[in-house]
This record gives structure tokens, sequence and C-alpha cells, in this order.
């Protein structure tokens, strides 16, 4: 499968995307008008943007804790998401949900969730509606390496291979739960054994190649619904900043967060590669200064949307 | 209208939504060939067919998330947790997740997902399946919890669950599955609204009983007794505990001016706590003449032994002598 201009530029517009949409917020926060703590994907993009890009706007995902980036490659907008991050009315939410639970049904996101491994078993019922409704669509469930130790884990994976359920299992592992090294959280080691004990083939990629990662869920998708089986793919990854806002990073050493972002950037790579590939300095810089208006303008649009309201919090809890 | 028991006219609700519904099924464990460990599902695997009617793995947590990820992509499903007491495994799912969505989301999502279990005690089958977990759900926003006390109002709160649209906690108290009436098997309702809505069982101008789920009836057996034969009492069965019908239980407290809440749960932090309080703080308060009396299961694990387990729950006789006490102690 190999990816035409087009594709590649969308890659590397998304990727761009995500990074320069959580470095604001990052800008934001220093000054002090976001409220609350974000858990921020800089360093991941790669992973959302692949495996986002080769689904379908009627492909479903579930998201996580570290969500911005899964909601952004799926298609969702800039201003709605800087406005629920900033408790607005006009906020995916309406400012209810804010940075770990934006849902975005429009565009098949059924939404992030705070829980670590909250939506494995509910990416399970969504594959059981898809393939009751009988739709040639998948449903793809993110979740980190921290999720593989949950229950729930072992629980979805068990009756989705049972079921023979139309679902992409994709882990982020970038490496650490919060502070927990995931090899020192791991039993065994494996995390792609502990898939293929449950009878589901899976796979470990480098996440942090765009393109890899498109094609092997682009492949995943294609064999899902082919053969009516779930599969697994492991995104080996990396994220740059603390686990949330609290983090002081004492569980790791500074080499060890440069040599990723000197080394295996996924932005850098892939800048690198287009350019190696014939793409015009000019056609990037223009996407970037593209993507810059569209946040620069986002943010000033959302900071003028209304407070989110405050009538009628506890009828809104019932639908 | 058919005499059925309680698990026949679950069983004829559920089918009913079968029937209806393409997008309705059922999950859970030994539910298919096996007919559900307390046989309410007995024949529909048979009738529907194991897409509809879903045998899993005992695994209470991938069940109950089953049920909220079909719940928002379009489907209806109605899952068990065999004994209720085994929902403490399915509770990320139930409270952070069916309860949260619809709210977290901005109201874009909804959950439509009925949770069924066997709750309650007098089976002799001890601590870890018998509990009465209900008000734990209570506590939760987002979650509507229901608990019929017999046939027709199990075959009816059942189907006005399957019309809301919210996350139902569906508690059905074992003892309640072999009472027998005659049932009006009625079509759908057009809307929930039977769900936070009490009924006076029996009028009365006394004092008010105030119960749900099996309690209700042995307080109905206690009121025939012949040691309260001269007094006048009403009993209200709660049906469902969240939302709570407090008006009901107000107005009539107004009426009689004595309360008397009878439930098998614990006492504290309870649905009877919550009912004690609010009619307390309203204006029924002026009216009463003794207090309120919870009479509630012991705050003790449930035991095995018949004469221990008797003793942790209130029983007929705990019954009419609280009333008698409430009545005469003036």
């Amino acid at each position: 499968m190999s990816l035409d201009n087009n594709k590649k530029l969308e890659l590397f517009r998304t990727m761009l995307l995500i990074r320069l949409f959580e470095e604001a917020l990052e800008e934001m926060f220093s000054r002090g008008i976001l409220h609350g703590t974000m858990h921020l994907s800089i360093g991941q993009e790669a992973t959302a943007t692949g495996a986002c890009l080769a689904l379908t706007k009627e492909d479903l995902i579930t998201s996580t804790h570290r969500g911005h980036g899964h909601c952004l490659a799926k298609g969702a907008d800039t201003f709605r998401m800087f406005a629920e991050l900033l408790g607005r009315e006009d906020g995916y939410c309406r400012g209810r949900g804010g940075s770990m639970h934006i849902a975005d049904l429009s565009n098949g996101n059924l939404g992030a969730n705070g829980v670590v491994a909250g939506s494995l078993t509910i990416a399970v019922g969504a594959g059981h509606s898809l393939k009751m409704q009988k739709k040639d669509n998948v449903i793809l469930c993110f979740f980190g390496d921290g999720a593989v130790n949950e229950g729930s884990f072992h629980e979805a994976l068990n009756l989705a291979s049972l079921w023979e359920l139309p679902v992409i299992f994709l882990c982020e592992n970038n490496q650490y739960g919060m502070s927990m090294a995931s090899e020192n959280a791991i039993a065994g080691g494996s995390i792609i054994k502990r898939a293929e004990s449950y009878g589901i083939e899976g796979i470990s990629i480098d996440g942090n190649d765009v393109e890899n990662v498109y094609e092997t869920v682009a492949g995943c998708k294609e064999s899902v619904l082919s053969k009516g089986k779930p599969r697994f793919i492991e995104c080996v990854t990396y994220r740059y900043r603390g686990h949330s806002k609290s983090d002081r990073n004492l569980y790791r050493t500074d080499e060890e967060i440069n040599f990723w972002k000197e080394e295996k950037d996924p932005l850098i790579r892939f800048s690198g590669k287009l350019l190696e590939e014939g793409f015009k300095k000019s056609d990037l810089e223009n996407i970037e200064n593209e993507v810059k208006e569209e946040i620069k303008n986002s943010v000033k649009k959302a900071l003028e949307s209304p407070e989110s309201s405050e009538t009628n919090l506890e009828e809104d809890s019932y639908a | 209208m058919p005499e059925m028991s309680t698990g026949q006219a679950i069983k004829k609700a559920l089918s009913l939504c079968l029937d209806n519904y393409e997008e309705a099924f059922l999950a859970g464990e030994d539910i298919g060939i096996y007919g559900g460990a307390f046989g309410v599902t007995d024949g529909l695997l048979e009738q529907y067919g194991e897409n509809r009617v879903k045998d899993t793995p005992i695994s209470e947590d991938v069940i109950a998330g089953l049920g909220v990820g079909a719940a928002i992509t379009g489907m209806r499903p109605i899952v068990e947790m065999q004994f209720s007491d085994f929902i403490v495994n399915a509770m990320d799912p139930i409270v952070n997740q069916a309860a949260k969505l619809h709210f977290m989301y901005g109201g874009s999502v909804d959950v439509p997902l009925i949770v069924r279990g066997a709750s309650g005690g007098g089976t002799g089958a001890a601590a870890q399946h018998s509990q009465s977990l209900e008000s734990w759900f209570c506590h939760v926003p987002g979650l509507k919890v229901v608990t019929p006390s017999g046939p027709q109002n199990a075959y009816d709160l059942l189907l006005a669950s399957f019309v809301d649209r919210n996350p139902i906690i569906f508690m059905e108290h074992k003892l309640i599955y072999k009472i027998k009436e005659e049932v009006e098997t009625n079509d759908f309702p057009k809307d929930s609204s039977l769900l936070g809505k009490g009924k006076i069982v029996s009028e009365g101008s006394d004092i008010t009983v105030v119960s749900y789920s099996n309690m209700v009836n042995t307080v109905k057996e206690a009121i025939k007794d012949k040691q309260l034969e001269k007094y006048s009492v009403e009993l209200i069965d709660l049906m469902t505990l969240s939302p709570l019908d407090v008006d009901l239980v107000i107005s009539s407290v107004n009426k009689t001016g004595r309360l008397l809440m009878c439930q098998e749960a614990s006492g504290d932090s309870s649905v009877g706590s919550t009912i004690i309080t609010r009619v307390v703080s309203s204006d029924a308060f002026k009216k009463i003449k003794t207090p309120p009396k919870l009479l509630s299961g012991l705050h003790s694990p449930m035991p095995s032994a018949k004469h221990l387990e008797n003793k942790v729950i209130p029983q007929k006789d705990d019954i009419i002598n609280s009333i008698i006490e409430i009545i005469e102690n003036e």
C-alpha cells in the first residue's frame, strides 16, 4: 500500500495540528486561563494521526484521558475543543466534560475516557452493535500500556475474540503508566503475547512512524472486515511532557527524554522524509502557517464563547 | 387475565421487548440454555436464537461494558447480573461510564441500558449472594433504580424501564420470583413516567408504612394480622428508588401523622434514612405525632443459618411490633 501525496500532506498537517493545539493549551495553562488538569500527547502524534486517518468517518473510536490527538485526528473542530477546555457553552460537552471527556459522535468518536481501560469494554459493546447492525465498519479502541494490567482489558479481549467482533485494539505504549515504567508493570514483558493468548493476532510497531501506523491500521481494518475477527496493535511511542500538570519527571532522565525528542520525533522524522521524497520546503511551511492561523483563530473564538450555563445541572444528568 | 409468577411476568416483558425492537438483546451468565439462575429467561434462547439471547463468560465487567457500548451505538441491551452481589465487579462500567456519559458528553449521548440483578436474602445463600445494594446506586446521579415487589409491577416497571433512555438498575428480590398474581400484560407505555412514582397499596389513616421490594410483601402480611385490626394502615410501595417519590410519602404522613419505614437493607445512608430525612424536613414535620421509625436490616453481612437470617432481615412480627409501638407510645 503506497500513500499518495495528498494523504502524506494530510498526515503531516494532522500531526502538526495536534502538536500546535497542545502547545497552545500549555501556553494558556501557564497564563492561568485554563482550569483543571490535562494530559498532553506531545511526541505521540503519529499514532493518533496514522490510526484515525486510516479509518473512515463511519468507523468508530474510543479514546483515553490523553485523547486530544485522537479527537482532532478523527475530525474534531479545534474551536469546539478549545471552548470545551475553557468551560464554554460552545464546547463539545458544554463545559461538563473538559479535557478528558470529549466526545464527537458526528465523526464517530464515542468519547475520551478518564478511567484507565474504561473504554475497552465499551468498545466491545460498540463492536457488537456494528456486527448486529451488519455494518462494514470497525471500532478502534485506543488505550495505553497502563490499561493492559486492568481486569477489564482481559475481559474485553476475551469476549471480542469469542464473539468475533470488529474491534481493533490499539495500545499506545508510551512506556510509562504515570510514573510506573511498563517494564516494571507488565509480567511476562510482552503486551502482544497477551493479545495472542486470547486468539487475537497482534503486531508491535514503531508508533512514531506515521506511515507505518497508517498502513498497519488500514491493513488490520481490512483483515477485521474480511475475517470477522478482532486485531491488536501495539504502537511504541513516548510522551515528552509529564503525565499531567503535576508531574516532576522524577522517574526518568533528561537524557532519555532528549533522545526521543532528537532521534525519534514523529514530526521531524516525517517532514525530513517528505523533503527527501521531493516535497518542497515551502509546501510544508505553508501548511504550518495555515495550522498556526487556525489555532490562533480558534483560541480567539473560544475565548469569546459564553461561559457554559450553570442551570439544569441536575436535570442534565438524565436523558 | 393470566395468572403468572413474577419470574414469568419479567420473561413476558422481556419477550415483548425482543418481539418489538430488533435492536433489543439480552446478555448475561447462563441466561441461555440454563434459562438463568432463577429461570427468568427459560426458553428465550430457543425462541429468539443466540444472536438475541447471548450467553456470556463469567465476566461482569465486560457484560456491563458491553451494555454501555451497545447502548450508545443504537442497540437496546438488557444485561443480567446473575446475583446482584456480582455487580461489584461491574462498578466501573455502571458508575463511571453508564451513569456519567450523558452528562459528561454534554447531552450528546444517551445510555438506554437495563442492568437486571437478583437481590436480597432469605434463601440461605449467605453473605455474598444475599445483599440489598440498591442504595449504592441511588447515590449516583445518572442512574435510575427500580425495585419491583410482585408480578404486575415487575412487568410494568420493566417495560417503563425499556422505554426510558437512561441506564436503569433493576433489582429483582429473589423471593418475589415465585409470587403469583393475575397480570395485565399491557403494551409498552407511551413514556417512562411510571418510574419515580410510588403506589399506595392500601389506604389508611393511622400510620404510613413505606417499603419497597420484597419487604412490601412482608408488610402486607403484617397488616393483615389480628393484632393490628383496630388500626388503619396506609402502605406505600416506592417501586422506584431513584428518582424517589418523596411527595407521595409526605402527603401520606400529612394525613396519618406517623411513619414507619421498612426495608431489608441496612439502615445507615439508605433509602429509608433518606425518606425519613425528607419527611421531617418537610411541612409534614408539624403533623408528626411520634418520632418516625426506620425498621431495617441489621448492619451485618447476611448469615447463612435460617434463624440468623431472620434476625438480620426484619420479619412480620418486627413490623407488627413497630406499628404498635409507634401508635401506642404517643
